[in-house]
């Protein structure tokens, strides 16, 4: 595959750098919120991760590679409702791309409500998933604004279980926790082993180290030099202009610098 | 029975389970039976979708149990949002798979399950109630102890039924509905249409037979029954119908407005306002 000439967007960048949340991860059910982390999970099975399952955002497991913002259109694999999406989750078999509201230097989120959660000040969608996700299978997250509003120092209501919170809740929690990526319109992040804290991988291209300091609102693990995020390929540009995202919408989701 | 029969039999104070899922074959003929009466001070579990709402702006609730609250196309339901920003109602917030956990426990008699989901996050904080429990085989694993959630009574609204109770979805997912009836004293079952036994699997595979009679204590026909939510694949959401629902939210006028228009009548006249309401809609 030849690398690009280089007239990817932002978008593009973020939607190649979510299909890498899932190269090698085998043969998983991945699940991402948002356009652009859908995106990313059928680039990733479409091309370099071909034994993904994913889901048609109701009650089947779809193959194929149809357009983001319209109805799955592939060979119904398997059958799988709500409750086998809980089972999937307990067992393991998964990797989701969510999106949190807050999230803090250890990777503990935020989607539940804002405030005193006996009288909440803005009262959001509730846990959902997000402690069950994140105790049980590998967990990324994406954030279309990279902001200190969203990477703050301390979450409000810990959804999702960090890494902090999950090693101080002892091995029931920490055995399978496993929070992998946070990529963002600005960068792509991991957690140290070593702290746990939030680590630098790449910036997109455009985008300074300090760009990303300013942008968070806790303290930076940089180890080193920081390499730019990957270009996508002349192949996976086409596949996502062409066949995954003809309308556009990830340009929505992050317009172009 | 009736909508009212089925309401007759709940009392103030009652725990009641809403099968569905969002805003997904809600059995929404019986909710507003509840809105109807002079029921109260209900402890509402359920994976939210309007009828929570709709039960918090009539000041039915003094309990929430659940995962999330939302209307699919609508992220959050605004009349959940403001209750819970008034400070009105409390909650038992949980992780969507704690809360089947303790639908599980309760339908199989059980006083709770392990589970690993909630340890490291602040649904531990938020339900001070909440217990551990050591591996007893010696992993060395300190788990939830999800305490069953017993309910008094179980809503669902499903596509068929016979006159028996054993009900039928023909919608792409169960969702909880049968572990709602099982976890539950008394199920009541709402549907499309009441068939005769053999109809049930006559077309359809037996495995769309998800609630057994053993658990069912009564039976409503309630054509439309889950309206505004959907019933798949008799109707899909009302999505027009939800936005106006939604958008009144805005002030206690426009809430007034919306109970006067659709609320203040029995099911009939509510379904003869949507029919006219549609009607007005195709015409613009």
């Amino acid at each position: 595959m030849s690398q690009s000439s280089n007239s990817a967007t932002r978008a593009e960048v973020c939607a190649v750098a979510c299909a890498e949340v899932f190269r090698d991860n085998g043969e998983i059910l991945a699940s991402a919120f948002g356009t652009i982390p859908s995106i990313g999970l059928r680039l990733a099975r479409h091309t370099f991760s071909p034994d993904l399952m994913l889901t048609d955002g109701e009650s089947s497991f779809v193959k194929g590679t149809w357009p983001v913002g319209s109805p799955a259109d592939g060979v119904v694999e398997a059958w799988s409702p709500f409750r086998n999406v809980f089972d999937v989750v307990w067992s393991g078999k998964r990797h989701i791309i969510m999106i949190p509201v807050q999230i803090d230097r250890f990777g503990n989120v935020n989607i539940s409500a804002l405030g005193d959660h006996e009288k909440p000040s803005v009262q959001l969608v509730g846990v959902r998933g997000a402690p069950g996700n994140t105790v049980y299978h590998p967990t990324s997250y994406w954030a279309a604004s990279h902001s200190p509003r969203t990477f703050v120092p301390k979450v409000d209501m810990v959804a999702g279980a960090g890494t902090d919170s999950a090693a101080k809740a002892g091995t029931g929690a920490s055995r399978h926790h496993d929070l992998r990526k946070v990529v963002t319109n600005l960068a792509v992040l991991d957690f140290a082993p070593d702290s746990g804290a939030m680590r630098l991988v790449s910036v997109h291209p455009g985008v300074s180290i300090d760009d990303v300091r300013e942008a968070t609102g806790f303290e930076l693990e940089v180890d080193g030099d920081v390499p730019e995020t990957r270009l996508p390929t002349d192949e996976e540009l086409a596949l996502i202009r062409d066949v995954i995202d003809p309308r556009g919408l990830r340009n929505k989701e992050v317009p172009n610098e | 029975m009736t909508e009212a029969e089925v309401v007759g039999r709940l009392r103030s104070g009652m725990t009641i389970g809403i099968g569905g899922w969002a805003s997904r074959r809600k059995p929404m003929s019986l909710v507003r039976e509840i809105l109807r009466s002079d029921l109260k001070d209900l402890t509402v579990v359920a994976y939210g979708g309007p009828e929570v709402g709709l039960l918090c702006a009539a000041g039915k609730v003094r309990k929430v149990v659940f995962g999330f609250v939302t209307l699919d196309s609508i992220p959050l339901d605004p009349h959940f949002r403001a209750a819970r920003q008034s400070g009105s109602i409390e909650v038992a917030e949980y992780d969507e798979g704690m809360l089947q956990w303790g639908l599980q426990a309760a339908a199989t008699r059980l006083p709770f399950l392990p589970t690993r989901g909630g340890l490291g996050t602040l649904v531990m904080d938020t339900n001070p109630s909440l217990r551990t429990i050591a591996d007893p085989y010696g992993s060395g694993d300190e788990l939830v102890a999800m305490p069953a959630i017993p309910l008094d009574a179980a809503l669902i609204h499903m596509n068929r039924a016979d006159a028996a109770g054993n009900a039928q979805f023909l919608g792409p997912d169960p969702y909880f509905d049968e572990l709602f009836a099982m976890a539950a004293e008394q199920t009541f079952v709402s549907c499309e249409k009441i068939v005769p036994t053999e109809q049930l699997t006559a077309e359809h595979h037996p495995v769309t037979v998800a609630i057994r009679r053993l658990y069912v204590d009564g039976v409503v026909e309630a054509p439309n029954g889950a309206h505004f939510t959907s019933c798949v694949p008799d109707y899909g959401t009302d999505e027009s119908f939800q936005r106006e629902y939604a958008a009144a939210a805005k002030s206690p006028e426009a809430w007034t407005n919306f109970v006067d228009t659709y609320l203040s009548g029995d099911e009939a006249s509510y379904q003869q306002a949507v029919a006219a309401r549609e009607t007005e809609e195709k015409s613009a």
